[in-house]
């Protein structure tokens, strides 16, 4: 009897579970080493080639590839098709969330389930689809060519198909915490007299913000590594409509093996960035 | 007067309801819904008959076969180490724990081509550990492994920390030996996590592309998978071929969120009885 | 200000909360809802806040419809059972915001806050925030804000339900004092009868949807309207086709008049007071209150055989 309260005592101090000493250690041991083994081949080790690679050739010959004309523009492409996505995924994502938690519509499961689907869908089919859409044959294409707009093998393309990409992270992490919140919080703003507009940005939205900036985060890392669907729409013209991401597969594909590596390495840190960010966010967003 | 006025709606809720409402709807629409229908509409543009024909064309059928065939490999293998993974992280104790933790939304993070580079540097033919796999099936497990890993690991975390470990020990009070506390208390618990989690990798198994395009070598009939196949056929102007295809995708993703969608209910059902 | 409250009906999909209730409350009254979960109370004072829609009826604040306002232009304070405090504002900014939405001077906020936070027992706890604070300052600080705006009046939904017991009897005397300083018409949701006697003025006895009595706290318990008030407003027992309270119950060792036989079962000695459960002849178990005296007079005890008489007995038609 007095060895189970031990236990409870010894499991709080975290050491674990009751059970013979030896035992354990081995089973800690073994999980741990499949767990640890299975990250080093499949993760780290990987990613560690990035930068022994990319300084490989030296710091000079780095600089010289990255500096490159069409690899500069293609960087310049890059963000600012984050610099739309981004706002309009944020927007998106918070209203759309509110929508779906807080007013329980008819047909609010099809929402969510449509807020789903580029997390499950093929890339390409997504850059597939917008080609059908905005292609010569398409729906739009002759409206738009009509009219001198180009939207295909243009950056408007590429932004739509990111956009498409990038659409559930921010709601998907700001639809749980909503619900989480609960509404008395906006009921009590109610009975105090402030209206639908100042409950939601005096009372609502910073009690998401952590939510919202952590879907942000994931937001900007998807939109930066966007390939698939981008590769599609977007023609491929150096100088012109390639992306970062394009640009890697442009110089590998060209043997500039150098300069592919040294792209990558930029955008591995800027990934790296972002998951120092996301690892800083994390507590807070689960303690508010 | 009490009939006349019933069932009134609440005058605060009316304008910016609708206009959330309307703004989520018309968004989806234009980015999502239109697009998806320009799809579907033009492989059935030649008729039922056609699509078929073009969707089971033996090149198509390979393509697809390989992506389903490694994608239920990435699946299990995720679906057992994930879930091991997901564990170490959460009851056991280490050095550098909170870095592993955070180093696992690493391919969340990492743009996938560059992914695919990283793996073929490592694992290609110049690689420095001497493993050469470059340009084969086995490639393409590992960079699928490599872009699915957060999915499973993800799902189950949260649940194994909020997992009561008093029902564990009340179990083993009443002399369940270890395998059996975790297959009858823990397993249960963690099972929708790790199902949700495996069906998410598996559908983002089969479109994956980006790490896929350097490291596969994209060879028709026995690296080329079901994306880069629709890719391919788009760049040779075969957008027929292309549709026919990308639907047959589209249905799996389709599939994949209904199954999410079925054992969320199943969650939720088993939480409110 | 008085609240009056016409032929309200709510359902929530097959569950019918509230069934045509109408009842008045008078202007500067304290007063209680009463009744067992799902009885519509909580439902009520919140279609009376206008955070909840009746079906049909109607509510009028001083004599006004307000059917028709949002809980915005109500003028009423609510305050919940969990509190709702903003958590990532202080104490200060909590009880400040009604008056900031409401765009009065800074100056004059600035002391009517300072003025609530003596009034609810928080001054020095000004600058923290709610996470800081134990659930009956959380609940003060509730109380505060809801007061801050002035409001004509103040509801309050189970608001001692979710702090120990030592806290809410000390809430409970201080509501009641607040409530004497500032003569706000109060209306407080309870499940606890002792809660609702001890603190209201009036009390309104709701039961599946509808009102069962309507009256001040002796009458409720000396003249029960039914059955059900009589068994849920202190306790009772049946006496064949009446009802009798615990200490309207008069034990002896011998037969008598009227009296029947009963078994002791437990005896629960309470200090003053002492408490026997006993099973009658028919089988039916039944509760008696008696004194210490008494219960040492009858040397009480397990198993003996006992004879009870009914001093005072209540029946319903």
């Amino acid at each position: 009897m007095n060895v189970r309260r031990l236990d409870g005592a010894r499991r709080s101090a975290g050491a674990g579970l009751p059970a013979p000493k030896r035992v354990r250690v081995l089973k800690k041991f073994g999980l741990r080493s499949v767990a640890l083994g299975y990250l080093l081949v499949v993760l780290l080790g990987p990613l560690s080639m990035v930068f022994w690679r990319a300084f490989g050739s030296g710091a000079g010959h780095l600089w010289d590839s990255l500096s490159d004309p069409n690899t500069v523009h293609a960087f310049k492409v890059t963000l600012i098709i984050a610099a739309i996505a981004v706002p309009l995924n944020t927007v998106f994502g918070v209203v759309c969330a509110l929508a779906i938690v807080r007013r329980r519509f008819p047909g609010a499961g099809i929402v969510n389930a449509i807020v789903d689907l580029p997390l499950a869908l093929s890339p390409v089919v997504v850059g597939l689809s917008l080609f059908l859409l905005y292609g010569r044959t398409g729906w739009f294409g002759h409206w738009f060519q009509a009219h001198g707009v180009q939207i295909l093998f243009a950056l408007p393309s590429m932004v739509i198909a990111t956009v498409f990409i990038s659409l559930p992270f921010v709601a998907r992490e700001v639809v749980p915490t909503l619900r989480e919140i609960g509404d008395e919080q906006e009921q009590a703003a109610h009975t105090l007299g402030a209206g639908a507009w100042t409950t939601f940005w005096r009372i609502t939205l910073p009690s998401i913000r952590w939510a919202i900036i952590y879907g942000v985060v994931l937001t900007t890392a998807r939109c930066l590594g966007e390939y698939g669907a981008v590769a599609v729409v977007s023609g491929h013209v150096e100088g012109q409509t390639e992306t970062a991401t394009l640009r890697v597969q442009d110089a590998y594909e060209n043997f500039d093996v150098a300069g592919a590596y040294g792209i990558s390495l930029v955008l591995a840190v800027m990934s790296v960035i972002v998951l120092i960010a996301m690892t800083l966010l994390k507590p807070k967003e689960e303690t508010s | 007067m009490s009939l006349t006025r019933s069932k009134r709606t609440r005058p605060s809720e009316g304008a910016a309801g609708a206009l959330s409402l309307g703004f989520t709807t018309a968004f989806l629409s234009v980015i999502v819904i239109l697009p998806i229908a320009a799809l579907v509409w033009a492989s059935r543009k030649d008729g039922l008959h056609q699509f078929w024909a073009v969707a089971t064309a033996p090149e198509a059928v390979s393509a697809l076969k390989l992506s389903l065939g490694t994608a239920v490999i990435v699946a299990v293998v995720n679906a057992v180490l994930g879930t091991i993974t997901a564990w170490v992280l959460v009851r056991d104790e280490f050095r550098g724990k909170r870095v592993v933790n955070s180093v696992i939304d690493l391919p969340f993070a990492l743009p996938t081509i560059v992914a695919g580079l990283t793996l073929l540097a490592l694992y290609g033919p110049a690689s420095p550990v001497g493993v050469n796999v470059g340009f084969t099936r086995t490639a393409i497990v590992l960079a699928l492994l490599f872009v699915t890993l957060p999915f499973v690991v993800r799902t189950v975390q949260p649940v194994l920390l909020e997992l009561d470990r008093e029902t564990e020990e009340a179990a083993r009070s009443l002399g369940a030996s270890e395998l059996r506390v975790f297959r009858s208390i823990v397993l249960p618990n963690i099972l929708p996590g790790i199902l949700s989690g495996t069906v998410l990798a598996f559908a983002r198994a089969v479109g994956e592309i980006g790490a896929l395009v350097l490291i596969s070598g994209n060879l028709p009939f026995k690296t080329e998978v079901a994306s880069v196949y629709v890719f391919n056929r788009i760049q040779s102007g075969d957008e027929t071929g292309a549709a026919a295809v990308a639907v047959v995708m589209l249905l799996i993703s389709f599939a994949m969120l209904l199954a999410i969608g079925g054992i969320r209910f199943l969650v939720t059902r088993h939480e409110r009885a | 200000m008085s609240i009056e409250i016409r032929n309200i009906s709510k359902r929530f999909g097959d569950f019918q909360a509230l069934d045509d209730v109408s009842v008045d409350v008078d202007g500067g009254s304290l007063t209680a809802l009463l009744g067992p979960s799902g009885s519509g109370k909580s439902t009520l004072l919140r279609i009376v806040a206008g955070l909840e829609w009746p079906d049909s009826g109607e509510i009028s604040l001083a004599g006004e419809d307000a059917s028709g306002l949002t809980p915005q232009k109500r003028g009423v304070g609510f305050v919940f059972q969990h509190y709702a405090a903003f958590k990532h504002m202080t104490v200060r900014e909590n009880i400040a915001f009604g008056l900031k939405v409401r765009k009065r001077p800074k100056d004059e906020i600035a002391r009517r806050v300072q003025e609530l936070l003596a009034l609810v027992q928080l001054q020095g706890f000004g600058d923290r925030f709610p996470a800081q604070l134990s659930g009956g300052q959380r609940q003060r600080m509730a109380l505060a804000r809801a007061l801050a705006p002035e409001p004509k009046v103040l509801l309050l939904d189970e608001p001692f339900g979710a702090l120990d017991a030592r806290v809410r009897a000390e809430l409970r005397v201080w509501l009641r004092r607040l409530h004497e300083e500032t003569h706000t018409t109060t209306v407080f949701v309870t499940h606890d009868q002792e809660e609702a006697m001890e603190v209201a003025d009036n009390v309104v006895v709701m039961n599946k949807g509808r009102i069962e009595q309507v009256a001040g706290p002796r009458e409720l318990y000396d003249a029960p309207a039914n059955e059900f008030v009589m068994s849920f407003v202190g306790q009772a027992s049946r006496f064949g086709a009446a009802w009798v309270r615990p200490h309207d119950l008069r034990l002896s060792p011998t037969p008598g008049d009227g009296s029947r036989e009963a078994m002791v079962d437990r005896v629960a000695h309470l200090g003053f007071e002492v408490r026997a459960e006993l099973v009658r002849d028919d089988g039916e178990p039944f509760a008696v209150q008696l004194t210490r005296n008494e219960a040492e007079q009858l040397e009480l005890a397990r198993g003996q055989i006992v004879y009870v008489r009914p001093t005072r007995e209540t029946t319903f038609a």
